[in-house]
């Protein structure tokens, strides 16, 4: 099998794994799994910005949130079904990625976390300033007869696994192929050398552009599919610490890798929920495994494995 | 061949047990639960916000629960079986507080879940609850259950909501201290519910909100909005909430000196907080509601009186080991009365396993009058089996000499409001 046959069946075992698991999974972890994969698809779309642009972008949950809201606020005010509003809610977070592109792109480096920080924080408070419409704070719950997808009951264990695997799959395989192409490799040169690949003729603003738009539509997506599948939207997922957990995710799965985020995601879920069962400061036992991955694995569990055992992972 | 013969009757013995135990297994969960039942204990799913912005009430609503998890255990349990408590921390977190909920039903095995008291936790975790038919018996003061927001395994029993608290209060009010009420508040949900509630009500009782001024929930410093307070306000009312609130306090009394309006606040603002802290002088003379008085009274009755030794707490309303340590104790009785629905749902059922959650459910709509007793220290309560929600007396206190004395108590038909659902319409 060459190079490409072995990273695609890789990719695809993956994929296969996660689709059997339904089958087997005891129902806390299959519940588990189910929101581990629609949160390792809000990580995939971190990683394309921050991973392959080198773009550290701490205001991602307000294209999260974007997706959650222009999903639930159609369905909850407008009546929507879920198909238009979950469509509503990725192009909301698409026009919310695409402007704030265009002005935080103005900037680098540490002014670029902190512009981005600030309009998710402003987007956070435009939350709890409509609450009139959005419940503030508290947020409110999608029905479950407002969750019936073509005559699939998502709240329905199965259907939200499948769901999620569905959205996961789709990008997943987007951020392969991406990753790949020449927008993507463009992508890796700009992160590795900006000037030099501008000095090469290419237009690195427009695609640094491209890159948060789609990496800003993945997270909506992500948002949108999480608010319908376990029937709740609320500001909290547009507060600063959800713009921190897909970085968090990203680094400990290794950045820059198409299967680190969902290693992350699924490490660190998993991280707080045993330490938890052994002791009331969990948070210490996962500080302390973030400090010593930090420490033996800079690169991240996947750019670890990438850089001792198989050098072409993408 | 007698070799044969033994290995055949072998294989027969094996396939006989292997027939037996698929047999055993296949037995519906309740034939097995049967043998188990004597013994096995309840398990309480008890959701407990032991980190993040609810950590203070986390704690204190963790000692009252141990206590009368104790008091229930002492007393023989439920239906002769002991409570086993499953505390799992939220972190103060919808995210989490849904997954812990799962964690409950799917894999501790929990019989109910039990003890969220931050609404937008409740919100959160709630539609999991009703998905995994867990009984959820949430501890917040929320209108989100009688709202008809929920669903019909989330319930409300053993502590009243902000709407009928906020009404209850409107007489008094308008009676005792006037009729025209500037309010200050946080502009979030919270803050939003005593604006809308307070100012329908206070406009029933032939008074008027001069004006509401919401708070960015991002302030710090609050003197910027002490001039939009209309010089005729006979009544401040406000419901801060946060670290700020001491800083809001403290302006506020720069701002006024001697000569201020009356001002009632929600004690919400000031639990697990020293009344006489610093710069909180100012508060003496102002009134407060309470849900239950945070000092001992001269007339508390003999269920509180064993009720505050049972959880720990002082006269002052702190930890009898740390007087620094100020419990919240206006909402935190609400742990101990739920327990108690719990124990005489289930005992009113015959609850014998998870397979009774509904006839558990419905034990609980089933119930109406709660008289003040050692269950319901608080004082006595009507539940509404329709809107899952309980109702019961308020109290006012005025702060005098640094403590908060009680000087009105109403009635239960104060608090009542229309139903705005009917949960026993939806299956279980």
């Amino acid at each position: 099998m060459n190079m490409g046959g072995r990273v695609l069946g890789l990719h695809l075992g993956l994929l296969v794994v996660l689709f059997a698991l339904q089958f087997v999974l005891p129902a806390y972890h299959h519940g588990n799994i189910a929101r581990i994969m629609v949160l390792a698809s809000y990580a995939v779309g971190y990683n394309i910005l921050f991973g392959y642009t080198g773009l550290l972008s701490l205001g991602h949950a307000l294209f999260f949130a974007a997706g959650m809201y222009g999903m639930g606020l159609t369905i909850q005010h407008a009546g929507f079904t879920p198909a238009p509003a979950l469509i509503v809610g990725i192009v909301a977070g698409s026009l919310v990625a695409g402007g704030l592109a265009l002005l935080a792109l103005r900037t680098a480096g540490v002014a670029f976390m902190i512009v981005t920080l600030m309009f998710a924080q402003a987007g956070y408070l435009t939350i709890l300033y409509f609450g009139e419409y959005t419940r503030g704070d508290e947020g409110f719950v999608i029905q479950q007869a407002q969750r019936v997808l073509w005559g699939i009951d998502l709240s329905d264990p199965t259907a939200r696994y499948f769901a999620a695997w569905g959205l996961f799959s789709v990008c997943f395989l987007l951020s392969l192929w991406l990753v790949q192409s020449r927008f993507g490799r463009t992508l890796i040169a700009i992160r590795e050398n900006e000037e030099r690949v501008r000095m090469l003729g290419y237009d690195t603003y427009a695609h640094k552009l491209g890159a948060m738009v789609v990496s800003g539509t993945i997270s909506a997506a992500a948002g949108a599919f999480y608010g319908l599948l376990f029937g709740y939207a609320g500001a909290t997922f547009g507060s600063v610490q959800y713009s921190i957990f897909p970085l968090l995710w990203v680094l400990l799965g290794g950045a820059g890798t198409v299967l680190g985020p969902f290693v992350g995601t699924l490490f660190m879920f998993y991280l707080i929920d045993l330490s938890s069962g052994v002791t009331s400061a969990y948070m210490l036992i996962a500080g302390v495994a973030l400090v010593a991955l930090t420490l033996f694995a800079p690169q991240g569990l996947t750019g670890e494995v990438r850089r001792r055992l198989w050098k072409g992972l993408p | 061949m007698t070799n044969q013969k033994k290995a055949t009757s072998r294989r027969g013995a094996l396939k006989t047990l292997a027939g037996a135990a698929a047999g055993a297994a296949s037995l519906p969960l309740w034939a097995r639960y049967a043998q188990a039942q004597s013994s096995e204990p309840i398990k309480i799913g008890f959701q407990q916000h032991s980190t993040g912005i609810g950590a203070a009430y986390g704690r204190w609503y963790g000692r009252t629960t141990e206590a009368a998890v104790k008091l229930i255990n002492d007393g023989g349990g439920i239906n002769g079986r002991m409570i086993e408590l499953i505390a799992e921390d939220d972190g103060t977190d919808p995210k989490r507080g849904a997954e812990v909920v799962e964690k409950f039903a799917n894999q501790h095995g929990c019989d109910v879940g039990f003890g969220t008291l931050f609404s937008h936790v409740v919100i959160g975790s709630a539609p999991r609850a009703g998905e995994l038919k867990l009984p959820y018996f949430v501890v917040s003061e929320g209108h989100h259950v009688a709202s008809g927001m929920l669903n019909r395994y989330t319930l409300q029993p053993g502590i009243t909501d902000v709407k009928s608290q906020v009404q209850a209060m409107a007489p008094y009010v308008s009676e005792n201290l006037g009729k025209k009420v500037t309010m200050i508040f946080p502009d979030f949900a919270f803050g939003h519910d005593h604006r809308d509630f307070f100012s329908a009500a206070i406009k029933e009782q032939g008074g008027e909100v001069l004006e509401q001024i919401a708070i960015p929930p991002s302030e710090t410093s609050f003197t910027k909005y002490f001039p939009q307070i209309p010089r005729d306000t006979e009544v401040l009312y406000h419901v801060m909430v946060g670290p700020a609130v001491l800083t809001f306090v403290k302006e506020l009394g720069e701002f006024f000196g001697d000569q201020g309006p009356e001002i009632f606040g929600f004690i919400d603002s000031l639990e697990a907080v020293d009344i006489s802290s610093p710069g909180l002088e100012f508060l003496e003379g102002t009134y407060f509601w309470e849900g239950m008085p945070r000092y001992a009274q001269e007339d508390q009755s003999e269920h509180e009186k064993f009720y505050r030794e049972a959880v720990g707490v002082d006269e002052n309303g702190a930890s009898v080991n740390d007087p620094s340590d100020v419990s919240t104790y206006a909402h935190m009785f609400g742990c101990w009365e739920t327990l108690h629905v719990i124990k005489a749902g289930m005992e009113a059922s015959g609850y014998a396993g998870p397979l009774d959650r509904a006839k558990l459910i419905e034990a609980v709509e089933a119930m109406g009058e709660m008289p003040e007793s050692q269950a319901h220290p608080q004082g006595a309560k009507r539940f509404n089996g329709k809107t899952h929600q309980v109702f019961g007396h308020q109290h006012i206190s005025r702060v005098e000499n640094g403590r908060l004395v009680r000087v009105h108590t109403t009635s239960i038909d104060d608090t009542l409001y229309p139903d705005e659902v009917d949960y026993t319409t939806q299956p279980l």
